[in-house]
């Protein structure tokens, strides 16, 4: 993709200036709430277990995956298809953690490697069942309302619907249940809420459900606006880091932030400048540098000089 | 005569006590014998390449494993090497001997721009900040093709030698010479720092040691090493390629060092020259390969998380409680200070 023909800046053409203009509003909170979906997540899991989870967006791949099989090739209805998504990603998700991640826990970098290799696993299982090719997935709700003339689709609407609302929830979940108070304090001293009596394993293993549900809820939604293939976890996953970073880890609120600021940046650039499309990863993550090289902690991490 | 008999003894007291070590010894002597064996040109190919990747994933080792320093970005220095070895050889028509070192120099500048930004860094900031920087890189090389080439990359370098088997030779002999550099050198004063600064870097500086300078180095040691490997590679395959800058080839550096064990050196080569042949047997089994690979990879390391050397070597070997020499498991009573193994 070398730009996108149609969309180039001509200065001078109020109309096509309010077009792009639009279009990069749309297309920036789209990406914006899909990466903060993927950026929660992962900052989640990070929190409550410190594994830095590699095969994030691999589970938000395979829940694209799964809604494609369920909803075009079974022709299931999106009702039911979708929750069915979600559960299956979500328990992949756990067998993963309690097979492969909570016995070797102790070895960070082994946990490191062992995410790689569950992502490598899920993409060549996509590319042998699936195939490399490119796939697409019919829009759950079709047409399109055009407020001011700005064309925004229904899934886009219907998407941004559910992305709030996934988020409030865990919102709710963190804050107000016993839950979330447990995993807030194991993400912020894992031994001394050992030593209180939680169970620390269990409340990573239900972080990770609710980290991998997050992603599936992301990839069940978004699969109608992207194109489908087995290794489209690759470049979410590098603005993903690049957002937690941006945010300060294991900070929801700066993930979602720096998920809206990155989306806006990349967007912009394929927008605005030429070539933008090789661009656009290069210029946000070096706005990401630029603001970790001034906050070393991200924007909203805590940095503790002392942690060991 | 004399000599033939230090040697003699040396050989019988420092190597054959110990398992790991004739193991090591044995593969030095089987890779460099190993032509007399076979010429076939894929084997020697595979094991060059594994040769080379052993230097790279030893650097990683280097920076990563013994400082702390995780890079997630390692591609960059042998990205920047290989294509500074690929342009100089290319425009100028120097030859490997200069292109490379020269490459490696240049890696060597880039460890120090990365190096000094990510200072104030620690931990998972510093590794994911790390793995942005190839990422731009790659940005750039696509944004000008006409001298970087683009997608295809550059190609139509000078062969590193003229037959497959001295370039064979070169390969494992930069790989032997270098990775037992890299090794003397975690093994000094320096490594110690090194080390040190991994375990606890506050203590280190209230020792009074500058980590500042140290951490420096590290980066330029370890970019230096990679710069090596990616030149050597650069001219194997007559080709540099935006593929050497890609996240995978980060990873995989990252990959084969943890799969070998980390803070070893020499659990790198092990590592690389157990997958990389592997990844090239598995070519058989056509779309499964990358499966199987990465199966191995994941049950490997359930079974032992602290890396394949690391593992077998304390299968094989334990350490004598009172003067922390290694002995094999057999012995009843420790090899210097002969005191109660158990």
């Amino acid at each position: 993709m070398r730009g996108l023909p149609g969309l180039i800046h001509h200065p001078g053409n109020r109309r096509e200036e309010l077009a792009m203009l639009s279009d990069i509003l749309v297309y920036g909170l789209m990406n914006g709430a899909v990466y903060a979906m993927l950026a929660i997540g992962f900052s989640l899991i990070f929190g409550a277990a410190r594994i830095i989870n590699l095969a994030h967006t691999a589970f938000f791949m395979l829940a694209a995956y799964a809604i494609f099989y369920f909803g075009s090739e079974l022709a299931i209805n999106p009702f039911i298809a979708i929750p069915l998504s979600i559960i299956l990603v979500v328990l992949v998700g756990v067998v993963v953690y309690y097979v492969f991640m909570e016995p070797i826990r102790e070895h960070e970098t082994a946990v490191l490697i062992v995410t790689v290799a569950v992502a490598l696993v899920f993409q060549e299982l996509i590319l042998i069942i699936f195939g490399g090719h490119y796939r697409g997935v019919s829009s759950i709700v079709a047409g399109y309302i055009s407020p001011y003339g700005i064309r925004i689709s229904y899934q886009y609407l219907l998407t941004l619907g559910v992305v709030s609302l996934s988020l409030f929830i865990v919102w709710l979940i963190l804050m107000k249940t016993r839950l979330g108070i447990a995993i807030r304090s194991s993400a912020q001293d894992r031994e001394i809420a050992n030593l209180m009596g939680m169970n620390v394993a269990k409340i990573a293993a239900a972080t990770m459900a609710i980290s991998v549900g997050l992603a599936a809820v992301a990839g069940v939604m978004v699969a109608p606006l992207y194109t489908l293939e087995p290794h489209m976890w690759l470049n979410p996953l590098v603005l993903v880091l690049a957002i937690v970073i941006l945010g300060g880890l294991g900070s929801i609120k700066g993930s979602f932030i720096g998920a809206l600021i990155l989306a806006f940046i990349e967007v912009t650039v394929v927008f605005l400048i030429p070539g933008g499309a090789f661009l656009k990863v290069a210029i946000a993550l070096a706005i990401m540098l630029t603001i970790l090289i001034i906050r070393p902690e991200g924007l909203f991490g805590v940095y503790m000089e002392g942690e060991r | 005569m004399a000599v033939i008999r230090m040697a003699f003894r040396y050989v019988r007291n420092e190597i054959f006590v110990l398992p790991t070590r004739v193991i090591a010894v044995l593969f030095v002597i089987l890779l460099i014998l190993l032509p007399l064996l076979t010429q076939d040109m894929y084997i020697l190919r595979i094991l060059a390449i594994a040769a080379i990747f052993s230097i790279y994933a030893a650097s990683w080792d280097l920076l990563s494993g013994f400082v702390g320093q995780v890079s997630f970005g390692h591609a960059l220095f042998f990205g920047v090497a290989a294509y500074t070895t690929a342009l100089l050889n290319l425009r100028l028509g120097l030859s490997p001997v200069i292109t490379i070192p020269l490459g490696a120099f240049a890696a060597v500048l880039v460890g120090l721009l990365v190096g000094i930004p990510c200072l104030r860094l620690k931990g998972p900031y510093l590794g994911l900040a790390t793995l942005a920087f190839p990422i731009m890189l790659m940005g750039i090389i696509f944004v000008f093709p006409g001298f970087f080439g683009g997608e295809l990359g550059i190609s139509g370098i000078t062969r590193l030698a003229s037959s497959r088997l001295t370039e064979y030779y070169i390969a494992v002999v930069c790989m032997l010479v270098l990775c037992f550099i890299m090794w003397k050198i975690t093994d000094s004063k320096i490594g110690i720092i090194f080390h040190a600064i991994r375990e606890d870097e506050i203590a280190v500086r209230a020792s009074g040691i500058n980590t500042i300078k140290y951490k420096l180095l590290a980066f330029c040691l370890s970019g230096f090493f990679a710069g090596l490997a990616g030149g050597l590679y650069t001219h194997f395959l007559r080709i540099a390629g935006p593929s050497m800058l890609a996240v995978l080839m980060s990873f995989q550096a990252i990959i084969w060092a943890i799969f070998g064990g980390i803070v070893t050196i020499y659990g790198a080569v092990v590592g690389v020259f157990i997958l990389y042949p592997t990844l090239e047997i598995l070519r058989a089994t056509a779309e499964y390969r990358m499966l199987i690979f990465a199966l191995i990879v994941l049950l490997v390391l359930r079974v032992m998380p602290q890396g394949i050397t690391t593992f077998t070597r304390d299968k094989l070997e334990r350490e004598c409680p009172r003067c922390k020499v290694r002995n094999t498991v057999t012995r009843k009573n420790c090899r210097v200070c002969s005191s109660d193994m158990r």
